[in-house]
């Protein structure tokens, strides 16, 4: 099946799962090497949480082959279930509990004695900064220190693949970036994650490597830049102070990189291609001031997965995506990186 | 800082009856920790037992017998139908929260959901038995025999309890959410109210009673009143009817489980 000397970390060859009369899962292909954090991307009702859901031997899939780390997810689910740990999409701690019991809990169910359930809890803790709150009964956690708590429960058996089923969904900008971070720190010592998200910005953030599925399907699959890549070039952004000078902003971005230029629904900015780079963007900004039009902020950038994502796969799927409370909360924790700057919601652009 | 990376692995896979206990202890912790779980129930369930007790109680005509001693061994026999709603309310909940996901997810026996969930259930159930049974003699209920014989109908209150949990959790798998379990489980108020618990059956219309009389919960109560009396008359058909139960119910909720 594989060359290589070591099995890979998770191969997936023409999954589907059915349900009823709903394909969720649609002949889906994924090969994932250890050592890096995957990202599953995709509008919602793509079958991320299908996929997931198969990884963790919850669904069987109705075809195909899936392994993780060689093992079949059917055949070997016994010795699958040893090597995962799921963090699903609701944070599924006991409330009436606090954050150690959880976790000495979930130690025990993963096979450790009390002594180690101990030990291996008190490690977690620590790792996901969670000590001040660690006694305390998780009722009365903040969202991010819920999904924090969540995580290191799929973590106290130190499995070799954590799974993140949408970790940051439904989290304020501030819980949001708790859990980067520590999903983050994860990465480093050394834990191979796969997570899936609608949101851009988050694989941008944490992913090495992107697989983007939609109904059911791979669509594409590379690292972040040859994903950006593939939908080539860099891309000139004008920030406008004032809103009613956006139409003749959007005119002279048009004529200078003689293609279309499009201004953002927020009203305060005008995105176009700009094939031939900087040349053009010191052009624009020579028409700008000789039309005397104050500017808040110009640059050129690589495209956004936003925008690559659009491109693979079509405006009319991302449409399907509405989330538009989370889109506002997306756009504050960016407001200090220009490079994704903007709303990296997939719905967003609808 | 520690790092995950070097954290130990677990030795082993846990065994059916650690991860059962496991499953039972975060349950039993939920219950005692909620007081609307665990005082209310038991206020709930004396609420019942008082208003007929002295409300609807003086219109009955229980035969023989004081309708406080008629009564309170049924009630006590029965509670479980009105507190099991509960139970299948908090098994649908784990289903919906992901907690159910996770414990799958895990390297754990796929019977311990099911047995864990078990033994805490009764375990709360025991305790609603043991504080509806002592509000019962405070209502002015006595025990018509020995106590011997109102231990070994204490005791065979508990062996429902048990099996009547596993089927409260059955339900709380089918039911898609918890308020749909809460209404899935009032089916159960059907089986604890045509039956001779509360009223005699003869005393029904005619279409009704063959129902009364047939149906499990008539011969579960008739076997406890008649342990209490020194008899044991209706014991074997109550434990066939227990036996029955678990036997089919038991498998389900094990597959139903394993589904996820």
């Amino acid at each position: 099946m594989t060359t290589g000397n070591a099995a890979p970390l998770i191969a997936a060859r023409g999954i589907t799962v059915r349900f009823g009369k709903v394909t969720a899962l649609d002949g889906l292909e994924l090969t994932a090497q250890p050592g890096q954090v995957l990202a599953v991307l995709g509008p919602n009702g793509a079958g991320k949480t299908t996929f997931v859901r198969c990884l963790a031997t919850l669904v069987r899939p109705d075809s195909g082959e899936l392994r993780v780390r060689g093992q079949d997810v059917v055949r070997d689910a016994a010795s699958v279930r040893k090597d995962i740990g799921l963090a699903g999409q609701f944070a599924a701690v006991e409330p009436t509990m606090t954050g150690r019991e959880n976790l000495e809990m979930t130690a025990r169910l993963f096979g450790h004695r009390r002594a180690a359930a101990r030990r291996a809890a008190a490690s977690v803790i620590e790792q996901l900064d969670l000590s001040e709150v660690a006694d305390r009964r998780s009722s009365t956690y903040s969202g991010g220190q819920r999904r924090r708590l969540d995580l290191g429960a799929s973590l106290v058996g130190s499995p070799r693949l954590l799974l993140l089923d949408e970790p940051t969904t439904g989290l304020d900008p501030v819980s949001r970036s708790e859990v980067w971070a520590a999903v983050r720190r994860l990465a480093t010592s050394g834990t191979d994650i796969l997570l899936t998200t609608h949101y851009l910005d988050e694989a941008d953030q944490l992913a090495d490597h992107v697989v983007v599925i939609d109904h059911g399907r791979t669509i594409a699959s590379g690292t972040l830049s040859e994903l950006k890549a593939s939908i080539g070039q860099d891309v000139i952004e004008v920030a406008v102070s004032d809103p009613r000078q956006l139409a003749e902003v959007a005119r002279i971005v048009a004529q200078v990189t003689s293609g279309p230029a499009r201004p953002e629904p927020t009203g305060q900015r005008v995105t176009a291609p700009a094939p031939a780079g900087p040349g053009q963007l010191g052009e624009v900004i020579a028409r700008l001031a000789a039309a005397s039009i104050a500017v808040e902020e110009i640059g050129l950038r690589r495209p956004t997965l936003d925008e690559a994502f659009l491109a693979l796969t079509g405006a009319t799927d991302a449409a399907d995506t509405t989330d538009a409370a989370d889109t506002t909360d997306a756009a504050d924790t960016l407001d200090n990186q220009p490079a994704s700057a903007g709303q990296n919601n997939i719905g967003s652009r609808s | 800082m520690t790092a995950i990376g070097i954290l130990e692995r677990p030795p082993r896979t846990p065994g059916l009856a650690g991860a059962s206990g496991q499953v039972a202890l975060r349950a039993l912790r939920k219950y005692i920790r909620t007081p609307g779980l665990s005082v209310m129930g038991v206020v709930q369930s004396v609420l019942f037992l008082f208003s007929f007790r002295y409300v609807f109680g003086g219109a009955i005509h229980a035969g023989a017998t004081s309708y406080v001693d008629f009564l309170v061994p049924a009630y006590v026999a029965s509670i479980v139908l009105f507190t099991g709603g509960g139970i299948a309310v908090a098994v649908a909940e784990d289903k919906v929260q992901g907690f159910t996901d996770r414990m799958l997810s895990l390297p754990v026996p796929r019977y311990a959901l099911v047995l864990g969930r078990t033994i805490a259930d009764s375990a709360t159930n025991v305790w609603t038995i043991l504080s509806t049974a002592a509000f019962g003699f405070l209502f002015g209920f006595r025990l018509p025999g020995t106590w011997q014989d109102g231990l070994a109908a204490l005791g065979l209150c508990v062996v429902y309890a048990v099996v009547f949990t596993i089927v409260f959790i059955v339900m709380g798998l089918f039911a898609p959410n918890a308020q749909a379990a809460q209404g899935m489980s009032l089916i159960a108020f059907v089986f604890a109210f045509i039956s001779s618990a509360y009223v005699p059956a003869t005393s029904m219309p005619g279409w009704l009673q063959p129902f009364a009389k047939y149906q499990p919960i008539t011969p579960m109560v008739d076997a406890v009143r008649s342990l209490l009396a020194g008899s044991a008359s209706d014991v074997g058909l109550a434990l066939a009817w227990s036996a029955l139960l678990v036997v089919v119910f038991t498998p389900v909720a094990v597959i139903r489980y394993r589904r996820g």
